[in-house]
């Protein structure tokens, strides 16, 4: 077959992997399956991330276990006049509602509750229906992947919301702020659900699929 | 399936898609265009115009602004007549105690390093090619290394949560911000600039031609 014929095949899709190519993800460069490193850019060439799945779980069951002492600890530990006030994530947004401001409040709580938590069940069910197949769509599940590798960075927020009021509020006995260790966990746990997110392979998800036709026709 | 001999040539006429692997023929779109993968729609080439010149002036905007947010007084508070000037190097180090002192290792990767590594390697990566010389010996090593810290590269989120930072404070105390702020504001800009402006394909081929 030549390599003309190959991506006007008719309408049957042909994957790299299906041609006995390798397509490298840094630089979009084609090899023959079997080469170890990219001619163009010399980045490591695999047609599927080895142990993908593996990966995604394991960060993402650390991510997980470390989001609870995360919410059960103080993120701030707040003085004024000598008497001193903890405050979790969620406390430390409804604070913030009381203040009045609402906006912000939902910022806090966009960023530290409703995205992480979102961001583990996308991770878990993009993984999953990798496994078991799932009736969503690919482009469902891609749109899925994109949201996550795009959004998951922003839940750092409340840490650097943290480190700027600790270096700002050290106004003596009037009022200080120092973190709590929930810092150090949410930290912790959004790094390691951006490596749970970045070892996914998106193109186990066209495979999936392929696999999935391919029964349905048999 | 049988494998032919296939040369560099042919395998340049052809693309697969990094988030699908789908096989397809290489359609370079026209200037200012893009292209999307027909199975999952992802991109896969934009033909931005100017894209080296683009990427190093962010580069250099980043290096620049940079000095200016560490060196610069950052934000002032003013409360019960006590003053508290605090810069962005005093919000690297508010974890220093104890077992939190690693965070403050990450914040500074987080908000500076890895900001100003990325301009590093970019620049390195790219300045010879703009003056029309070889590229450098480790061009590709560096551009692969900006890349692959692109999402850790996260002044702009540190740039929100001074915002939600200051509307915690401002009923407390007077605050004042200072160049740095700003100087960070501006970063914000320049990332927005540069996602929308480069196209990793395009840099590939101009940084290694003739692979």
């Amino acid at each position: 077959m030549q390599v003309d014929d190959l991506a006007t095949s008719g309408s049957k899709q042909v994957t790299a992997r299906a041609a006995n190519l390798v397509a490298c993800r840094s630089c979009g460069t084609l090899a023959p399956m079997g080469q170890t490193a990219c001619r163009r850019c010399h980045a490591a060439l695999s047609s599927r991330e080895p142990d993908s799945l593996s990966r995604v779980w394991a960060w993402l069951t650390a991510g997980v276990i470390l989001y609870i002492p995360a919410n059960i600890y103080p993120m701030l530990l707040t003085k004024t006049l000598g008497s001193q006030e903890e405050s979790t994530i969620v406390g430390g947004a409804i604070e913030l509602v009381h203040y009045g401001a609402y906006f912000v409040a939902f910022i806090v709580l966009f960023a530290s509750v409703a995205i992480p938590v979102a961001k583990f069940f996308a991770i878990g069910l993009l993984a999953w229906s990798v496994q078991r197949g799932s009736r969503l769509s690919g482009h469902r599940r891609m749109q899925l992947y994109e949201i996550t590798e795009f959004i998951g960075r922003w839940s750092m927020i409340d840490v650097f919301v943290v480190a700027i009021l600790t270096a700002l509020v050290q106004l003596g006995f009037l009022a200080s702020i120092n973190p709590g260790p929930a810092a150090v966990c949410f930290a912790l746990s959004v790094v390691f659900t951006m490596l749970s997110a970045q070892s996914f392979d998106p193109r186990l998800i066209w495979d999936s699929i392929e696999e999935s036709d391919r029964r349905a026709e048999r | 399936m049988t494998n032919t001999t296939t040369l560099p040539d042919d395998l340049d006429k052809l693309i697969a898609c990094p988030s699908c692997d789908l096989l397809q023929q290489r359609v370079i779109p026209a200037p200012g265009k893009f292209s999307r993968c027909p199975r999952c729609h992802s991109m896969l080439i934009s033909n931005k115009r100017n894209v080296i010149d683009n990427t190093l002036a962010s580069a250099v905007s980043t290096a620049i602004l940079m000095c200016a947010a560490v060196f610069f007084p950052f934000i002032s508070l003013k409360g019960a007549g006590l003053t508290r000037d605090a810069s962005v190097m005093d919000a690297i180090g508010a974890f220093t105690s104890g077992f939190m002192a690693p965070l403050t290792l990450a914040v500074a990767a987080f908000i500076v390093i890895i900001p100003v590594l990325r301009a590093t390697a970019l620049f390195y990566a790219l300045a010879p090619l703009r003056f029309g010389r070889r590229p450098a010996k480790h061009a590709a090593k560096s551009f692969r290394l900006a890349m692959a810290l692109k999402p850790w590269s996260m002044a702009e989120i540190f740039v929100v949560g001074v915002v939600v930072a200051l509307v915690k404070v401002v009923d407390l105390a007077d605050v004042s911000l200072g160049p740095s702020f700003w100087a960070f504001a501006a970063l914000v800009l320049i990332v927005v600039f540069e996602n929308s402006t480069l196209c990793k394909w395009t840099i590939w081929r101009l940084l290694a031609p003739n692979k």
